[in-house]
């Protein structure tokens, strides 16, 4: 019914016009030059990408911190060709599930089940897979690598991207339709642009949480057999076992370089690049800023690029026209299309039964039989325990002290990137050191594994505690004030309610990372003496580390579902709490 | 000669048994050279009926031409603006008036040269290069109207192009729109043009067509505008089709007798054939209140220019004061019976008081109160209503339906709505 009036029509400021320069300044000069040492980077660190090598042998890392710099471009360039593959993905899969009515039915459960899946446990899979695919080079250890970083942040982008799609607004649907779009222009000027701002948050999200498992798949013993990667992560892991307490210093140095200099340099600018993306019609108060980006914006040559490959688009749009016109026409066979339907879904139910049989008669062949299941069912009560304690206990200890950040601007405005950044630090970077602290104090790794499992997951309920307790109005705040209600009775009426549907956001991710956390947190090395906890990521470990197959096939399969349950029993239920009763 | 025409359409949204007709029997010619204006209460399927013609919905039965060529599709020769300007943020002035022809594959230089001439046309110039969002609303619809005329469509669609603006703009911009039509210089042969506000209806049309809401939107009646342009809204005969129209719109020119104020029509009423309109408790008060203060009688075009409201607004109220028992209408003049006036007298718990025995009465309250009554423990899902309605309504009007009835029936104190778990409780529960 309701007719929505924008309120008032104000003419907003116009924006100030650049400087000009002349056709070529030192901007463009600086810029440039980044640009093409940027490029020889990539080729100098590719060259050695496959180099060979056998893979029975520990390639061996050169533990001289001047070598650190190498490294860290190895890393580097691992990370983001796995931002590349997932942006990729995430398009296509995403593309797919929202224009296909049957693929999406098979297409989103999946993603969502992707999302729980331990993804540490792909890891060896994908490296015995991958090295068996380019034998005698580093070339499959590299991919398996890049998958593992890429399978931590592409579920994430796609469901974004996918949920942006889904929800195009009705006028710009009709819009492309009513001009005659072609599918390409549709998706180019209409969906990819609606859908930016959502896609660069959550690749940057995703891209500090793939620092973890970029180290953790730097250095990996399958089978018996020890995997390096040249990288950051490996550096730090030989620095341990030659026993120089300095150089895995220089490590985490450069880890921190690393993590701060990509934010900096890179998704700073990229997201306040994205603000041009808004749909909201009107100026917003608050902008992303970047220096990086005002810099680059001063320079000319991003403009004349810009105009030299205006007949490249004029001819992609052109030649995007082969994908077809975008329209629904009203005649639709509906005889062929039951019969599609029917047979895709007699395809697919007969790959998955198929998949499921073969499956079953594998583990039945197995000395175990199907009671390889129970152990990891066990198992996974002790590793859930840990989960949940490191849950309780973080909440305790972040909200509070999130809640009083998030209430001044001023602490507002230190702690969020620093949080951020602590998020992004991949916690298994400093497991060695938290091991040998355990072996001088005698604390057991079941109870340290709380710990170290801590280390990473717990920044997520920070960070939500601080955003949610930003969103409270102020001047609900004021009123509580005036209205003198302090201490207990202010948290249970004002911000339990105010930051609630926040935390559950944090606490989710919190509590996925976790889990994740278990396959390297309850296994530890450090020098010789190698700790074990009791649980489910241990038995995943050894059963990676022993190449046993079949179970861990079951430990995956069970961690997944734990997970899985969780999510639906729990989790969401709280997530539509939040959302019904605490929205402010 | 006839650019579209419609016959025989009918258009349905999926309900429970089936579909559900949202409009049904339309007949319509669109002529080379007239401004047509599509004038209804707020569901009367106006906007469905628009999107028919640009062949973005498909019709369920009936065929809609354009030039004689039935429509299989996107429909050729037409072009749209939208309420919300629907402009892409992220193109610039220029850019958004030339996706049109882009999408027609015309190379850069052609489009270029037609984008600026239409810029230029619609008084747009200086802003070629400006991004939507550093412009005010009036000139953001002007760069929908300048995308729109640039591919030169046979016929141009308008979905209340207007109501997103403020008074004076929307009265600027209708008039240099009126004038560039009349100056031969613009480039459609004619307007389809949505809108609930009679007024602008009879000021730019030479044609109104009038639909009805229940219960389902056909064509009430058509009236012809032959006043010469520009239209001064003062004389006589301008006001006399008003009020001939007004009428026509909430129903009251077949001489339908209303019952006796404080008499209801005897229990026929359904959930099914009495829906709720869409109005709060808050407002219909407030209606109740303004009628008061002018001794309890008041004429449409009076309250309209009271309260600055449009008539699509202000009818939903004006139904569900009628459907209380709280007001009548007679022509074109709203009266609060002695009900009305106790309850727009009353204090808070007074006026629950006269509410609730009124809100009982109305089918789909009274139907929710009972149902509630006789179940286990004085609770039900919404779902089970939802279910119920979904047999007469679309899932659209099944939510508008239940939020109305858990509005009124919150304030009688009849039940009460839990939002989590979407259920309804009898208020005081049973026991
Ligand atoms: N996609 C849909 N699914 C179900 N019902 C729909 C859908 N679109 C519209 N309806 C229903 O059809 C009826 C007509 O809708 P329509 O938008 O055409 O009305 P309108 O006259 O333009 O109203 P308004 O003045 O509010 O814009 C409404 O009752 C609406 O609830
Ligand atoms: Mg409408």
């Amino acid at each position: 019914m309701g007719v929505p009036r924008s309120p008032a029509n104000r003419v907003a400021p116009s924006r100030p016009l650049s400087p000009r320069l002349g056709w070529f300044s030192w901007v463009d000069a600086v810029v440039a030059a980044g640009l093409l040492v940027l490029l020889y980077v990539v080729i100098r660190l590719g060259k050695d990408v496959t180099l060979s090598f056998a893979p029975t042998q520990v390639s061996g890392i050169d533990t001289d911190p001047a070598r650190l710099p190498y490294y860290a471009g190895r890393s580097l360039l691992r990370m983001f060709a796995a931002l590349g593959v997932s942006l990729v993905f995430a398009l296509v899969w995403a593309y797919a599930a929202a224009h296909s009515r049957r693929l999406e039915r098979v297409l989103i459960p999946a993603l969502d089940i992707l999302q729980s899946v331990p993804v540490l446990a792909f890891l060896t899979v994908a490296v015995t897979g991958f090295v068996a695919l380019f034998p005698g080079s580093l070339l499959g250890l590299e991919l398996a690598s890049v998958f593992a970083i890429f399978t931590s942040q592409a579920w994430n982008m796609a469901f974004a991207f996918y949920h942006s799609l889904i929800t195009t607004p009705r006028e710009l649907d009709e819009l492309s339709r009513g001009m005659g779009f072609s599918r390409w222009m549709r998706f180019w000027k209409v969906e990819l642009p609606s859908g930016a701002i959502g896609l660069v948050w959550n690749a940057m999200m995703s891209f500090g949480g793939g620092w973890f498992f970029l180290v953790a798949s730097e250095l990996i013993s399958v089978s018996n057999r020890e995997y390096t990667l040249p990288g950051v992560g490996s550096y730090a892991g030989a620095a341990i076992v030659a026993g120089h307490l300095g150089h895995v210093g220089w490590a985490i140095l450069t880890m921190a370089i690393l993590v701060i200099g990509v934010n900096f340099l890179f998704w700073r600018p990229l997201t306040a690049w994205a603000e041009r993306f808004k749909v909201e019609q009107s100026e917003a108060a608050q902008v992303q800023r970047s220096l990086v980006l005002d810099f680059v914006r001063r320079a000319n040559w991003p403009r004349l690029l810009g105009r030299a490959l205006a007949p490249l688009r004029e001819t992609a749009g052109r030649a995007g026209r082969v994908f077809g016109v975008d329209d629904r026409p009203f005649l639709v066979d509906v005889r062929r299309r039951r019969a599609g339907d029917v047979l895709f879904t007699v395809v697919t139910l007969a790959l998955i039964g198929w998949g499921l049989v073969s499956l079953v008669g594998y583990l039945a062949g197995q000395p175990a039989g199907l009671s390889i299941f129970v152990e990891p069912l066990l198992l996974g009560l002790a590793t859930l325990a840990r989960v949940v304690v490191l849950v309780a206990v973080a909440t305790l200890i972040w909200v509070p002290i999130g809640v009083k950040i998030g209430f001044s601007p001023r602490l507002t405005r230190i702690a969020q990137p620093v949080v951020q950044i602590l998020a992004s630090f991949p916690a298994n970077f400093l497991f060695p050191l938290a091991t040998w602290l355990f072996l001088r104090t005698g604390l057991s790794l079941n109870i340290g594994g709380i710990l170290l499992m801590a280390l990473g997951a717990q920044w997520y309920i920070l960070f939500n505690a601080i955003a949610g307790a930003m969103a409270i109005p102020t001047d609900l705040r004021e009123a509580m004030d005036d209205l003198g209600v302090h201490g207990r009775r202010r948290w249970k009426r004002l911000i339990i309610p105010g930051v609630f549907p926040s935390y559950v956001t944090g606490a989710i991710t919190a509590s996925g990372g976790a889990w994740n956390a278990s396959i390297v947190a309850e296994v530890v090395t450090f020098g010789g003496t190698t700790l074990t906890a009791t649980g489910l990521g241990a038995y995943i470990a050894h059963a990676t580390a022993a190449g046993d197959h079949p179970r861990l096939l079951a430990g995956v399969a069970v961690m997944s579902m734990y997970v899985v349950l969780i999510n639906r029993l729990f989790w969401r239920r709280l997530y539509r709490l939040a959302e019904h009763r605490y929205s402010l | 000669m006839t650019l579209l025409t419609v016959t025989g359409l009918t258009k349905s949204y999926a309900g429970a048994d089936g579909d559900l007709p949202v409009l049904a029997g339309i007949d319509l010619d669109i002529n080379e050279g007239e401004i047509v204006a599509l004038l209804g209460k707020s569901g009367s399927g106006k906007s469905t009926l628009l999107r028919c013609l640009a062949g973005l919905i498909p019709p369920n039965s009936g065929t809609i031409t354009y030039r004689g060529r039935p429509l299989t599709g996107a429909n050729p020769g037409t072009a749209m603006v939208f309420q919300t300007f629907a402009l892409l943020p992220w193109l610039t002035v220029q850019q958004n008036v030339e996706i049109g022809l882009e999408a027609r594959g015309l190379p850069a230089r052609e489009r270029r040269e037609a984008a600026l001439k239409a810029i230029d046309l619609i008084g747009l110039d200086g802003f070629e290069s400006a991004y939507p969002k550093e412009l005010s609303g009036g000139m953001r619809q002007r760069v929908g109207f300048a995308r729109a005329l640039v591919v030169e469509p046979d016929v141009l669609l308008m979905d209340e192009p207007f109501s997103a603006l403020d008074v004076l703009t929307a009265e600027n911009l209708r008039g240099e729109l009126l004038e560039l039509w009349e100056s031969g210089e613009f480039p459609t042969k004619a307007i389809v043009v949505v809108t609930h506000n009679i007024e602008e209806a009879v000021l730019l049309a030479d044609r109104v067509v009038v639909l009805a809401a229940r219960p389902y939107g056909t064509i009430r009646a058509t009236y012809d505008i032959p006043l010469p342009r520009p239209r001064d809204r003062d004389s006589t005969d301008f006001t006399k089709l008003i009020d001939v129209i007004y009428q026509t719109m909430t129903g009251r020119d077949h001489g339908t007798p209303l019952p006796p104020p404080g008499v209801r029509a005897p229990a026929k009423r359904t959930p099914a054939n009495t829906p709720l309109p869409a109005a709060g408790v808050d407002g219909l008060s407030g209606l109740a209140e303004i009628l008061q203060r002018h001794g309890g009688r008041l004429d449409f075009a009076e309250l309209t220019d009271e309260l600055s409201l449009e008539v699509d607004d202000l009818l939903p109220l004006i139904d569900a004061l009628e459907l209380l028992g709280f007001a009548a209408v007679e022509g074109t003049e709203v009266r609060l019976t002695s009900q009305g006036c106790a309850f727009s007298e009353a204090d808070v718990q007074t006026s629950k008081e006269i509410f609730a025995p009124a809100a009982i009465e109305i089918p789909l309250v009274r139907f929710i109160a009972t149902s509630l009554a006789n179940s286990v423990g004085g609770r039900l899902r919404a779902g089970f209503f939802r279910d119920v309605l979904a047999h007469h309504y679309t899932s659209e009007q099944v939510a508008e339906q239940l939020n109305v009835a858990t509005d009124w029936g919150r304030y009688a104190e009849l039940y009460s709505y839990d939002t989590l778990h979407e259920e309804y409780r009898l208020d005081p529960p049973p026991g």
